[in-house]
């Protein structure tokens, strides 16, 4: 089959859904008001609260949302062929991811901007609202175990990647600096700081950088995953404008070269998609398409953490409540879309059936580097660019956007640690350094426990942070179900979704509970353990909500 | 396609650029901006909360156009009224 073919379907059909679809639910489910005065007008600070034009804000939520895991598990799943991921990925982006986003900022609106979790306990009930922290903590532990170990992984499959990777930082220092601190109009370090950056990856290709293979009892993968962390506690700690934020800027513009590249050379190239439909010869060891494809793909498909964004950030800054739709639902097309290109890298960028099972031999052995491999074959097929700069080019694309969520995730959890530190009255804890230290040292003990050390485990904690991730979906979905039951309206487009992800994630943590344990992985089965229960805990509450809130709307008021 | 237009698509262009770079860390920088001004304010009115402060012959000057923002200060400061005896601000 054509890749082109299901290019213009999936761009077909994500359009519609933005069209039809999600005007159908901004009109009609949350009744979108333009006049309703947004909590960035009525409660501006120019901090937290400001009106921002819709585009900007499309533009922040999106770069804020997408991260390298709508590569990672497409790149995964379409183990199972490319069929079940193409309509899970679309299917979802459509019907479940759209609305959650789109939903979650239109009830943070209706919530003075506050982030989902903390108005859950007013909608919902205060056990709703603990059970959102103890998520999101799981979701941000794994979260940068997970990518700390996509990116070692990346950085070992393709050496020339590592130079440019790091130089990244180096320029992101040096545009930050005269931007912040000589006042440089932006134009010409977006210009030259870009440059630059290819410039390297062109030099990262003529000199790869390889660590040594065994290095005081550590493979090159876990070196490289102390190296990581390492880094990311210096990050962590320095000002934003002299390393995030620059970073997150010169990254976003990297994404967009590439992607529109990739979509390109698709479309001049015309690769044919190898891998099957369907695949019937799974290779040993292959879980159940159903319903590990529905954790595997989280991001791309539909996210929680997205709710975090939209509810917490995005919210806060909507002008008009119309413009919800916009942001919300295009910002989750947007990842959709990546999503859809790597399928398509993945099942044609490869020469055969038999090179493709060859590169699918193993359930999660896969991911970025796949992505990589495959990728790089379609633009130079495409753009006549050597495939090894292109594999570079594409290879430091996915590092760079994995570095940015893992850079945010730590600092994110020192926050947790210093604000635990306050409640509980340990002033240890509210100390930045050690916060930070404790952060790394809880991520990188997740990293190794994965299987980091013996560079075995590969990606064999991403399933559950798929589920974790997928919970948190639900949880969100729940609270503006419950919020649509009290308005009177029609609840049936939030709650199918939500009780269809609820239940595969809890099938999902069953079945993982069995596998990590059969294969010893006993620190994943743990924490697998924890989440079984918070997703009985999940569905539990839903249910009791739920009915409660109906029968409170069914009976006569006054 | 005329000079002008050419320039208008360029300043568009900058101005979406600046903004994609400033936006998502307006708030981090704006918070970090008021910390060190809530420290400022501290120090200006130190002698009247009782902590010695050897500049105060400076800082009194100061005092006047800090004013204007005492009550935003000491609001954001957990405290409801003003903390100073000398003279309420609401």
């Amino acid at each position: 089959m054509s890749a082109i073919v299901l290019a213009v379907i999936g761009l077909v059909a994500i359009s519609s859904g933005y069209f039809f679809y999600s005007k159908f639910i901004a009109e009609k489910i949350y009744q979108l008001d333009p006049d309703f005065e947004t909590p960035a007008h009525t409660m501006r600070d120019d901090v937290d609260y400001i009106p921002t034009h819709r585009i900007v804000l499309w533009g922040h939520h999106f770069t804020a949302v997408a991260g390298a895991a709508p590569i990672i598990g497409p790149a995964i799943a379409v183990i199972w062929g490319w069929l079940p991921a193409f309509i899970w990925v679309i299917g979802g982006t459509i019907f479940f991811a759209g609305v959650h986003d789109f939903g979650a900022i239109w009830a943070s609106v209706r919530n003075r901007g506050t982030s989902v979790g903390s108005f859950s306990g007013d909608v919902v009930s205060p056990r709703a609202r603990t059970l959102f922290m103890i998520v999101i903590f799981f979701l941000l532990l794994m979260v940068n175990a997970v990518f700390a170990v996509a990116i070692s992984d990346a950085l070992v499959a393709s050496p020339s990647a590592v130079i440019p990777v790091w130089s990244a930082i180096a320029v992101a220092i040096v545009i930050g600096v005269l931007i912040y601190k000589v006042g440089v109009p932006i134009l010409w370090p977006t210009i030259i700081g870009t440059i630059i950056l290819y410039v390297v990856i062109y030099v990262g290709d003529r000199v790869p950088v390889e660590l040594p293979e065994v290095f005081l009892g550590l493979g090159a993968a876990p070196q490289w995953i102390v190296i990581l962390f390492a880094y990311a506690l210096v990050a962590s700690l320095l000002p934003v404008w002299l390393l995030l934020q620059p970073r997150d800027y010169i990254n976003g513009i990297q994404l967009i070269i590439g992607l529109g590249l990739l979509f390109g050379a698709v479309f001049i190239a015309n690769p044919t998609i190898v891998a099957p439909a369907f695949n019937t010869n799974v290779p040993d060891g292959t879980p159940p398409l159903i319903p590990l494809l529905f954790v595997t793909i989280a991001c791309g498909a539909i996210s929680g953490f997205h709710g975090l964004v939209a509810s917490g950030t995005t919210a806060k800054q909507l002008n008009k409540e119309t413009d919800a739709r916009f942001v919300g639902y295009l910002g989750s097309s947007g990842e959709g879309l990546l999503a859809l290109v790597t399928i398509i890298a993945v099942t044609a960028g490869f020469a055969s059936l038999a090179e493709w099972e060859a590169t699918y031999a193993a359930f999660g052995t896969t991911g970025i580097a796949t992505f990589v491999a495959g990728g790089s074959t379609i633009i130079a097929a495409g753009t006549g660019l050597p495939v090894e700069f292109a594999a570079t080019l594409l290879a430091v694309m996915a590092v760079l956007f994995a570095g940015t969520t893992m850079d945010a995730g730590v600092r994110l959890q020192r926050y947790i640690i210093q604000e635990w530190g306050t409640i509980y009255k340990i002033p240890t804890l509210q100390n930045g350094y050690i916060a930070t230290f404790l952060a790394v040292g809880a991520c990188l003990a997740l990293a190794f426990g994965a299987g980091g050390a013996d560079g075995q485990g590969g990606m064999s904690i991403w399933p559950l942070f798929g589920t974790t991730n997928q919970l948190l979906a639900g949880l969100t979905l729940l609270v503006i179900s419950i919020m649509l039951v009290k308005l009177r309206r029609r609840y049936i487009f939030t709650l199918v979704p939500m009780v269809f992800v609820t239940i595969m994630a809890f099938l999902a943590a069953l079945y993982q509970l069995w596998d990590l344990f059969t294969s010893q992985q006993y620190v994943l089965v743990g924490l697998d353990i924890l989440i079984v229960i918070a997703a009985i805990f999940v569905l539990l509450e839903a249910t009791s909500a739920f009915f409660r809130e109906k029968r409170a709307a069914a009976a006569p008021s006054g | 396609m005329k000079w002008a237009d050419i320039k208008e698509k360029l300043r568009w262009c900058a101005y979406l650029a600046s903004e994609a770079y400033n936006m998502p860390y307006r708030s981090t920088v704006a918070r970090a901006r008021r910390e060190q001004d809530d420290l400022f304010m501290l120090l200006i009115f130190s002698e009247m909360m009782g902590i010695p402060n050897p500049a105060t012959y400076y800082t009194l000057e100061l005092q006047p156009i800090m004013l204007e923002r005492f009550h935003d200060w000491h609001t954001r400061m957990g405290m409801e009224h003003s903390p100073l005896d000398g003279f309420r601000c609401c």
